[in-house]
C-alpha cells in the first residue's frame, strides 16, 4: 500500500505540475488554498465511466484527455463510455438495480436522487471544490445534495440553459435596442416581430428538452409552480392562471405550427430565417456560426443571446438541464472514483474542457466564472450564469420519482398547449395539470 | 497382412467366425435410442428461446403491471391500483380511443388501397415484377427512417405538401399537418398507410394467384360481369388469405409506435398518443414502471378480440365457400 501511495503522492506533484503549464495558457481561475481530502487511490484500481455521448467534437475527446491524464498521472486504467442521450437514463437504472457496470456516471439531473442510496456520499470532495472554487452555485448545491439534507450524493459537472436566442437586427427594427427584461416588454416584442414578418416561435410539442424550458420558465415566471417545499401539488392556482393568459397571448404572436414542434424544429426555423426569436441552447448558436454554408454561417453576426425576462415573481425562472455525475456504492475502488471526479473538476482539466466545449455545459463553481470561454466570445455570455438563474424541475418541492415522472408526462407543456390551442380555458387546464400531477404527487 | 488379404481373399479358416453381437449398448445410445428424451432434446432451443424472449418478458410485464415498480427500484403488490388509476385518467382514455381509431382507419385504407393495388397488379401487365419490387419500397425501408421523412413532410415550416400547393398558389399560407388534433391524427394514419399498402397488396396477390382461371372463365360464360365476378368468385377465394393478413395488419397497427413516436411523440397536447407510445413515456422516460406495464397489458384485450374476430368472424368456411350463414 505504501508504494502505491508514494506513486499517488508523485502523481499529485505531476499533476501540479502539468495544472501549472495549462493554466499558464488559460485566464486564471481564481483559487483557494485548500487542501485535497486524502483518498489512499486503491492499489490495481480501474475505473470505468459512462457519460452522454458529445454534442460537439472537443465534449468528448478533451473528456477523454482528462480521463487519460489522471490514469497516467495516479495508475489508475480508466475507461470512459459514450451513451446516446435517451439511452442514458435506462443504462444508469440498469447500473443501480443490478450493483453492475460503470462505477461512475455521469448522469442526469434527476438520476443521482433516484439512487441517493446507491450511490457513494461525496460531501467531502464538494466541500472540497466548493471552498477551492469560489462556492457553488444554488442550483448546483441543488442538484448535488440529497434533498433536506447537506449529504452530497452527486457533483454536477455542468448546466445546459435556454436563454433567449434572437436576431439582433429584426429585434432593433422592433424597436428594442436592448433585449427586454420583463414578461410585458417582452410580449409586445413578440407582438411587434409578428408585424415584421420575423416572429418569435417557441416550442409547446411533446419536445422534451424546449418545451420543458419554454413552458416551466412562462409558469414559474408568474409565480405558478407544481408543488411546494412539502411536495403539495399546488400547481392550480391564481399565478398558474395568470401564466396561461399571458401564455395565450404570447401565443398569438408565434409562428403558426408550434404546437407540433420537436426540439430540432425551432433550430430549423431560426436558421431558415423564419423566426427572430427563440429559446435554446449555446448549441444552436456554434452550428450556425461553424456552417460550412457561409449564408448560414454570417447569420452568427446577427445573432444574440439574452436571459429569459422575468417575470412578476421577481427572480429569474429559466430552466436548466445538468448532467449530475454520481459513484456508485458498488464500486470496489471508491477512493480512486472520488479521487477521479474531484480531478475531472479542477481547473487545469474542467476549464480546458468547457472553454473547448463552448460553455455548453456552464460551470457549477463560482469560479469558473472567470473562464476564458465567457470573454472569448460576448455573445454568449448569458449562458454564464446558467447554474445562478435557473430553478430544477421539480421546484420547490425536491427532485424525486414523481418530479421526474411529472416532467416526463409533459404536464405542464400539456397544460400550456391546450389553453394555447383553445382547447381549455386557463382555469380548466390548470385543474387538469393539477389532477394528473396528483397521481404521482400522492400523500 | 498375408498374400491372401493382399490379393482380396480372406482364407476361411482365418476369418473369425460371424457371430451376433450381443454387446449391450452404451447408455448414451439407449439415452438417444428414448423417444421422449429426443422428443424433449429437440423441443428444447425452441421452447427455451420462446420461454427467455417471449414467456418471460410477457409475464415480468404482466406482473409489473400489478406492482408500483418504479426505475431504480422493484415495486410491491398493489393489486389492481395502476388499473383502477388508469381507468380514472382521460389521457389513457384519450388513447384507447386513439388507438381504436388509428387501427381502424389505416386498415380500411390499407385493405381498400392494397387490395385495389393487388387487383391491378394481378393483371399482365409490363414490367411486372419490377413494379412488384418498387411497390414493397415502403415496408422495406426501416420505419423510423420513412417516419422522419414523414416528419419533414408534415412539418409546418418546410413542408414539401406545403411548398407545392403554394407554388401552384393554391394555397398561401403552410398547412399546420400536425397541430391540431384532428389534423394530426388524419396525417399519421395517412403515413401508416403508405407504410403497409405494400404488405397487405403483395400478400393479397400472393392470394390471388391462386385462383384458378376456369372459375372466371366458368363465372363469364354465365354472363356475370365484373362487378359479380369479384364479389362472388374473386372475394371468397381470397377469404382465407384476407382474414390471416387482416389479422397480421390489425395486431402491427394497434401495437404501432414508431411512427407516432419520431413524428408526434403524442402531442399536440397528447392527441395522437396511441396506448403503446403512452406506456413507453410512462414507463421508461417516466419511471413508472408498473403504471407503463398496466397501459401495455391493456392493449392485450384488445388483441385477442381482434385476433379472435378475424379468425371466427372471417374464417368461416360456409362463408367463404358463397354460402348464407347459418
Amino acid at each position: 500500500m505504501n508504494r502505491w501511495t508514494r506513486r499517488g503522492a508523485l502523481g499529485l506533484g505531476a499533476g501540479l505540475l502539468s495544472a501549472g503549464l495549462v493554466r499558464g495558457a488559460q485566464a486564471a481561475i481564481p483559487t483557494a488554498d485548500v487542501p485535497m481530502p486524502k483518498l489512499d487511490i486503491e492499489k490495481g484500481a480501474s475505473l470505468r465511466v459512462l457519460r452522454p455521448s458529445k454534442f460537439v467534437d472537443p465534449d468528448e475527446a478533451i473528456f477523454t484527455e482528462n480521463s487519460n491524464r489522471f490514469a497516467s498521472q495516479f495508475g489508475v486504467s480508466v475507461r470512459v463510455d459514450y451513451a446516446g442521450w435517451e439511452d442514458l437514463r435506462p443504462q444508469t437504472a440498469v447500473t443501480a438495480n443490478t450493483g453492475a457496470g460503470p462505477d461512475v456516471v455521469v448522469g442526469w439531473t434527476d438520476d443521482p436522487h433516484l439512487y441517493a442510496d446507491k450511490v457513494l456520499d461525496l460531501t467531502d470532495i464538494a466541500d472540497y471544490l466548493g471552498k477551492k472554487y469560489g462556492g457553488w452555485y444554488p442550483l448546483a448545491e441543488r442538484y448535488g445534495k440529497k434533498f433536506g439534507t447537506d449529504r452530497w450524493i452527486a457533483i454536477p459537472m455542468g448546466g445546459s440553459g435556454g436563454p433567449a436566442v434572437y436576431r439582433e437586427s429584426w429585434v432593433k427594427e422592433a424597436g428594442y435596442d436592448t433585449f427586454p427584461t420583463d414578461t410585458d416588454k417582452f410580449l409586445d416584442l413578440c407582438r411587434k416581430l409578428k408585424k415584421s414578418g420575423h416572429p418569435a416561435g417557441f416550442t409547446t410539442g411533446h419536445a422534451v428538452g424546449d418545451s420543458n424550458g419554454y413552458c416551466y420558465w412562462l409558469l414559474w415566471a408568474f409565480g405558478g409552480k407544481m408543488v411546494d417545499e412539502n411536495q403539495k401539488v399546488v400547481i392550480n392556482s391564481k399565478e398558474t392562471v395568470e401564466a396561461l393568459k399571458y401564455s395565450k397571448a404570447l401565443y398569438e404572436t408565434y409562428i403558426p405550427g408550434t404546437q407540433s414542434w420537436l426540439d430540432p424544429s425551432n433550430n430549423k426555423a431560426l436558421i431558415a430565417g423564419d423566426i427572430g426569436l427563440t429559446q435554446n441552447g449555446v448549441s444552436l448558436y456554434f452550428s450556425i456560426k461553424n456552417s460550412p454554408d457561409p449564408k448560414v454561417a454570417a447569420m452568427a453576426a446577427d445573432l444574440n443571446h439574452a436571459r429569459m425576462p422575468i417575470g412578476p415573481v421577481g427572480h429569474a425562472t429559466e430552466v436548466a438541464l445538468a448532467i449530475n455525475a454520481m459513484a456508485f456504492k458498488h464500486t470496489k475502488y471508491p477512493n480512486a472514483a472520488k479521487a477521479y471526479l474531484a480531478y475531472m473538476m479542477e481547473a487545469p482539466q474542467y476549464d480546458h474542457w468547457m472553454t473547448d466545449s463552448f460553455g455548453y455545459w456552464a460551470q457549477p463553481l463560482k469560479a469558473y466564472a472567470e473562464s476564458d470561454v465567457w470573454k472569448k466570445d460576448p455573445k454568449i455570455a448569458a449562458y454564464k450564469d446558467t447554474m445562478q438563474n435557473s430553478l430544477w424541475l421539480g421546484y420547490a418541492g425536491p427532485i424525486n420519482e414523481a418530479s421526474g415522472a411529472v416532467v416526463a408526462d409533459y404536464v405542464v407543456v400539456d397544460m400550456v398547449a391546450s389553453v394555447n390551442s383553445g382547447d381549455a380555458t386557463p382555469e380548466e387546464a390548470a385543474k387538469e395539470a393539477e389532477r394528473r400531477a396528483k397521481r404521482y404527487y400522492k400523500a | 497382412m498375408s498374400n491372401a488379404v493382399r490379393e482380396g481373399v480372406l482364407p476361411i479358416a482365418e476369418a473369425h467366425p460371424w457371430r451376433f453381437t450381443t454387446r449391450e449398448p452404451t447408455p448414451l445410445a439407449r439415452l438417444f435410442d428414448n423417444k421422449t428424451f429426443l422428443v424433449v432434446m429437440c423441443l428444447t432451443p425452441a421452447v427455451g428461446l420462446l420461454v427467455v424472449f417471449l414467456t418471460y418478458p410477457l409475464g415480468l410485464g404482466l406482473w409489473l403491471a400489478f406492482t408500483d415498480a418504479k426505475i431504480g427500484r422493484s415495486g410491491v403488490f398493489v393489486g389492481l391500483d395502476n388499473f383502477d388509476s388508469l381507468f380514472h385518467d382521460r389521457i389513457f382514455w384519450l388513447s384507447v380511443t386513439n388507438t381504436l381509431f388509428y387501427t381502424a382507419a389505416a386498415t380500411v385504407g390499407k385493405f381498400g388501397l392494397g387490395l385495389w393495388l393487388a387487383l391491378l397488379l394481378n393483371h399482365n401487365i409490363p414490367f411486372k415484377s419490377l413494379i412488384r419490387a418498387i411497390v414493397l419500397i415502403p415496408w422495406i425501408v426501416p420505419t423510423v427512417l420513412s417516419a422522419i421523412a414523414f416528419w419533414w413532410i408534415y412539418d409546418p415550416q418546410f413542408s414539401i405538401i406545403s411548398y407545392l400547393l403554394k407554388a401552384m398558389g393554391i394555397i398561401d399560407y403552410n398547412i399546420d399537418f400536425l397541430g391540431t388534433p384532428w389534423h394530426a391524427r388524419l396525417a399519421l394514419v395517412a403515413a401508416n398507410i403508405w407504410r403497409g399498402i405494400p404488405f397487405v397488396a403483395i400478400s393479397l396477390l400472393a392470394g390471388l394467384q391462386t385462383i384458378s382461371p376456369s372459375l372466371y372463365e366458368a363465372a363469364m360464360l354465365d354472363g356475370a360481369s365484373s362487378w359479380a365476378r369479384f364479389r362472388y368468385v374473386t372475394l371468397p377465394m381470397l377469404m382465407p388469405v384476407l382474414s390471416v393478413v387482416l389479422t397480421f395488419s390489425v395486431l402491427f397497427t394497434f401495437t404501432d409506435f414508431q411512427l407516432v413516436y419520431a413524428i408526434t411523440r403524442g402531442g399536440p397536447a397528447n392527441a395522437t398518443h396511441l396506448m403503446a407510445t403512452l406506456a413507453f413515456q410512462r414507463g421508461i422516460p417516466g419511471g413508472q414502471l408498473g403504471e407503463g406495464a398496466a397501459i401495455a397489458m391493456a392493449m392485450i384485450p384488445f388483441l385477442v378480440a381482434a385476433t379472435l374476430f378475424s379468425y371466427f368472424g372471417l374464417a368461416r368456411r360456409r362463408w367463404q365457400q358463397g354460402e348464407a350463414d347459418e
